[in-house]
């Protein structure tokens, strides 16, 4: 109890409000913290591998999402308990800054913290372990390094770059089509791919769904959809070879933003003024037109007068276009922004091979699309999908795939998956561990055992035999002397990674095991959790 | 609780849930079950239909709705379970993209996860049942495809095709003896959106009295507004000018102004000045030279009666689809400022006759021998409101599914020719594939001959023994076999002209795997603490 007494013997209160407070202390935190921790990584842990499954989330709204990417389980979990906040905050990083392996840095956490749990009972002191798993993690790394290989990914029509994106689709819903969309994904990513310096702009990738079809119905648009129509039911659908005028002031008369009163006082004044009005309009249309424009987007509504000025000119224009999509559009037509119609010059129009309206199914929901931009930047992944959950779950998957595909892009080393370069590490670590003279041995020793619980996760997923497999599969590393020995989970008949072609990036198992360590680190620091009573 | 018996501590907030392993996968599949055992009653020609009542306070007897289509009875249900919301899903995908089979598309995933229940407790793992099912689905989709047939678009065949598919789609449908009459009216109708899909152009008015076979496709278009008082109550070769613009006073729309007089003279003369305006903008009006003026929005007093003053018809306050149909169907265009005069010629629409009607007790405009003619009104008349819009219901459906057929144009035998067929080619398929998922693929195709199975259940006949001979005639190679729902046999469907949609059945086939797949993949739900409401 944090009861203390004074000199007088009369008792005091170090904590305010002690009575509603609840505290954990010592073991029993540590415990009670690995435990919720575990309770995360459990959940997450039958979702990893191409065999992994689905999760099932149930909004406080009562939607419905179904997916396997470990952060947005972990984000949709609503989760209460601190210390398992910390794992959902792993996995949201993970996600910002690679994008992909979400779900195996929160199993590799997990196992960790399993791990710790059986060197506190066996009575290491905390911090010993978080040093010990601070040196391995280093040892693993540096590993991870000397057996990553460097692939080209221009060789074979981007090949590798393909394969990258099958592994990363492989463990979802759209795994059945993970070849058509990972070549999506490439296209994509390389259309927007600044090569030279080695960078990809994701926001010049819009992804864009649509429930109906299937997903064999998703495709590549060298161009931009947007969900806006024709201002005007009988402007022209098509318009080929487009000038497009991109305005971000509303075709209306101008609201000057000083606060100002017009007074009208007379006849005249109220005639003079309504033809200015007019005026304005005629003027608008005339200032667009003049610059040769055959379209004009406007991130603004219009008033029913202009718009109508704009279908007698036979200028098709489309309102109500949203902040994302104009910069996007002028990114890709190389049009200038207009903010005033009286900046209006034919350099600033952006240019595209055609802009059509299209149309999907009965319900009558139009798009434009916006083909052969001239600086063709930008592209739109459109997505379909029998039902709007699995839609969903698609852009989430094609999101990975993305990230994938740009980390490569980045960083062209990869490791092997299946398990493999867990697997490479933990023999290297458990090397290391017997050159360690101090107590941290064990906890070094521990961390080579929850590596190989990732390998042993997946042959589980798998329904194959998990300790028989990481089994074989470590001997024949150390007997071949060959890192690249993991799991069959496609059950292909060989467990040599390369043959199957499962790709990873370097950089994103490296961030796992680092993410993962530094968490678990943290955890174990935690000696004492004052938390309000009714929390 | 953990195995071993430690306490967890709390991870989730308090009223969430989560269910793991098999306990989520009952769940699911309970749910999924239930609300494909919920519609399947009402499937096929003999399907019965649902009333549907609602919920709430002071609403218990108002508002009913009876009933046969899979989409609305699953759109107004209230469920809990997750599983089936993806089922009520893919339902409402299934209306958006083609409109019919909604019933069956619940349905056959329903069927789906029955027979994967199945699988499930063989100990077969859901990752073998996914992969036999993708298997299954490629084959069935090949040979779906493969026996599809294909029309010229412009050939009597094609058009005989249409009639059949809305007579398959009408006949489970509570317009079922009269389907003949409406396959045509509905294959006309479609026909003259010539090729275009905009379902907006179909208008149809429901008028309750009078019986079923009453209702009719007007040969012109009726807008449902009535012709301002002191008009000409009929016109011949009308020019139409249809106008969105304000007709009431015309606001200043330059912000910030204000009117500040400092004289009752003033007044007046401001007055005059918008007096003078909205005769100035009449005016202009009146030099396209238009019999008619159709306005979107209100037209005061006074601009009326200079309208009418010059011998034109006015109508006003015509709503935004209406006037795009009225736009549509006599060719003119939408104007909101007049200063073009000379463009008279491509802007104003034309049409024969316009004429106020009375249908039942209700007053409307028609307009007949449009210029372009193409959207058009179908009247629906009926001795109930709930009649009606179940009429209205069937009726939309078979228009969403010819107007499909014309842009797909491929056909397949009905009657549960095609789920048969591809029941066979899975069976074929399992025979090939080696390993636990031929299991699955076997189950695909019992999924999908539940179809006609539950259709012969419906219609009260021995099921078990029908679809083994429809299986046999299959088998002998006779390939337009399919169900004779009149007489409980088993016929030849290119006699009894039951066609569908390839596309319907294609969209149905996909969206069922897909959401059955998805269902399967699951394996812990994890439900979030509701969020509290507070009463207001």
């Amino acid at each position: 109890m944090s009861l203390a007494f004074d000199d007088y013997g009369r008792p005091y209160i170090i904590l305010r409000d002690q009575g509603q407070k609840k505290r954990m202390k010592g073991l029993e935190a540590y415990k009670s913290n690995i435990l919720a921790a575990k309770a995360v990584a459990n959940t997450l842990s039958s979702s990893l591998g191409p065999k992994g499954m689905d999760k099932m989330l149930v909004s406080p709204d009562g939607d419905v999402s179904v997916t396997n990417d470990g952060a947005t389980i972990v984000e949709k979990m609503e989760i209460q308990h601190p210390t398992a906040k910390l794992l959902v905050e792993l996995s949201q990083s993970q996600d910002a800054e690679i994008g992909d392996g979400t779900t195996g840095v929160v199993v590799l956490a997990g196992k960790l913290l399993e791990q710790a749990l059986t060197l506190l009972d066996k009575g290491i002191h905390p911090l010993k372990i978080s040093d010990g798993f601070d040196r391995a993690c280093d040892v693993a790394i540096k590993h991870l390094e000397t057996i990553s290989e460097e692939i080209d990914i221009q060789a074979n029509e981007h090949e590798a770059l393909i394969q990258a994106a099958c592994t990363a689709l492989g463990s979802k819903v759209v795994s059945k089509r993970k070849r058509e969309l990972g070549k999506i994904a490439v296209t994509a990513v390389l259309d927007v791919a600044d090569l030279a310096r080695r960078d990809v702009n994701l926001d010049l990738i819009k992804i864009q769904t649509k429930t109906g079809g299937s997903v064999e119905d998703t495709r590549l648009i060298s161009g931009i959809l947007i969900d806006k129509d024709m201002s005007h039911p009988q402007m022209p659908k098509e318009v080929n070879d487009a000038k497009i005028c991109l305005l971000t002031c509303p075709f209306e008369p101008p609201k000057p933003k000083t606060k100002h009163n017009i007074n009208i006082s007379s006849a005249e004044d109220y005639k003079k003024l309504y033809q200015q009005e007019q005026q304005y309009f005629i003027d608008m249309v005339n200032l667009v037109k003049a610059s040769g424009a055959n379209i004009a987007l406007c991130q603004w509504g219009f008033d029913d007068e202009a718009n109508h000025l704009l279908l007698q000119n036979e200028l098709p224009a489309v309102r109500w276009v949203s902040g994302t999509d104009v910069e996007l559009i002028a990114m890709a037509t190389g049009a200038r922004i207009i903010p005033r119609f009286q900046e209006i010059t034919p350099e600033k129009l952006g240019k595209a091979g055609c802009v059509k309206e299209v149309q999907f199914g009965t319900s009558n929901e139009r798009m434009l699309v916006i083909e052969n931009c001239q600086c063709t930047k930008a592209v739109t992944i459109l997505i379909r999908g029998g039902s709007q959950m699995i839609v969903d779950e698609a852009k989430r998957s094609i999101h990975d795939a993305i990230c994938v595909i740009r980390n490569l892009i980045k960083d062209n080393r990869i490791v092997y998956g299946g398990g493999s370069a867990e697997l490479a590490c933990a023999i290297q670590v458990l090397q290391y561990a017997d050159e360690v003279s101090s107590v941290e041995q064990y906890a070094i020793r521990s961390f080579a055992d929850a590596l190989e619980g990732i390998p042993c996760c997946l042959a589980d997923n798998c329904g194959l035999n998990p300790i028989t497999s990481v089994a074989q599969a470590k001997s024949r590393q150390l007997k071949e002397n060959n890192p690249r020995i993991g799991i069959d989970c496609m059950e292909l008949g060989t467990t040599d990674m390369k043959e199957q072609r499962i790709y990873e990036t370097l950089s994103s198992k490296k961030q796992q095991i680092q993410l993962a360590t530094q968490v678990v680190k943290m955890i174990l620091k935690i000696d004492d959790v004052i938390a309000p009573d009714d929390y | 609780m953990d195995i071993v018996g430690n306490v967890l501590p709390q991870v989730l907030k308090d009223e969430a849930t989560e269910d793991k392993g098999e306990m989520a996968r009952l769940q699911s599949f309970v749910g999924a079950i239930a609300v494909a055992d919920l519609v399947k009653t009402t499937l096929g020609p003999k399907g019965m239909d649902k009333i549907l009542k609602p919920t709430g306070p002071g609403q218990e007897m108002t508002h009913i709705t009876v009933t046969n289509d899979g989409a609305t009875i699953l759109k107004s249900m209230y469920v809990e379970n997750p599983a089936a919301k993806i089922l009520i899903e893919i339902s409402k995908t299934q209306d958006e993209e083609v409109g019919d089979g909604t019933t069956t598309v619940a349905v056959l995933a329903g069927e789906l996860l029955r027979e994967g229940e199945k699988l499930i407790q063989k100990r077969i793992h859901p990752q073998h049942v996914i992969a036999g099912w993708r298997i299954a689905r490629d084959v069935a989709l090949k040979r779906l495809r493969d026996i599809s047939t294909e029309n010229d678009i412009n050939s009597q065949e094609f058009h005989d095709d249409l009639v059949k598919i809305a007579r398959t789609t009408l006949s489970s449908k509570l317009i079922t003896s009269d389907r003949n009459y409406f396959a045509d009216l509905c294959v006309k109708a479609v026909l003259r959106l010539k090729g275009s899909s905009n379902l907006d152009y179909i208008q149809i008015i429901k008028l309750p009295g009078g019986t079923i076979r009453d209702s009719y496709l007007d040969d012109g278009f009726i807008l449902k507004k009535q012709i301002t008082i002191g008009c000409k109550r009929r016109i011949e070769n009308a020019k139409i000018l249809v106008a969105n613009t304000a007709m009431d006073y015309d606001k200043i729309k330059i912000y910030g102004t204000k009117v500040k007089v400092n004289s009752m003279d003033k007044v007046a003369e401001i007055e005059a000045a918008e007096k003078e305006k909205m005769k100035h903008k009449v005016d202009k009006i009146l030099k396209y030279q238009p019999t008619v003026f159709v306005n979107r929005q209100l037209i005061y007093n006074y601009p009326e009666q200079l309208l009418a003053d010059s011998g034109i018809t006015v109508i006003e306050h015509a709503d935004f689809e209406g006037m795009e149909r009225v736009a549509a169907a006599t060719g003119a265009e939408i104007l909101s400022t007049f200063d073009a005069p000379e463009r008279s010629q491509q802007v104003l629409g034309h049409c024969d006759l316009i004429e106020e009607i009375m249908i039942g007790e209700e007053k409307m405009i028609k307009f007949t021998g449009c210029k372009k003619n193409e959207a058009c009104t179908i009247v629906l008349r009926g001795a109930s409101t709930h009649i009606l819009d179940e009429v209205d219901r069937s009726i939309h459906d078979a228009l969403c599914v010819l107007i499909t057929t014309v842009k797909n144009k491929r056909v397949v035998w009905g009657g549960g020719n095609s789920e048969m067929q591809m029941a066979a080619a899975c069976e074929e398929e399992a025979k090939k594939v080696q390993g636990k998922q031929a299991f699955a693929i076997e189950a695909f195709a019992r999924a999908l001959r539940q179809i006609p199975t539950i259709i012969c259940d419906n219609g009260g006949y021995d099921s078990a023994e029908l679809i083994q001979n429809f299986k046999v005639e299959l088998q002998k190679g006779n390939n337009t076999c399919g169900l004779n729902m009149t007489d409980g046999t088993i016929g030849n469907m290119s006699e009894l002209g039951v066609k569908e949609c390839l596309r319907v059945k294609e969209q149905a086939l996909m969206a069922a795997s897909e959401a059955a797949e998805l269902i399967m993949r699951v394996d812990n739900i994890v439900k979030c603490a509701p969020r509290k409401r507070e009463r207001a």
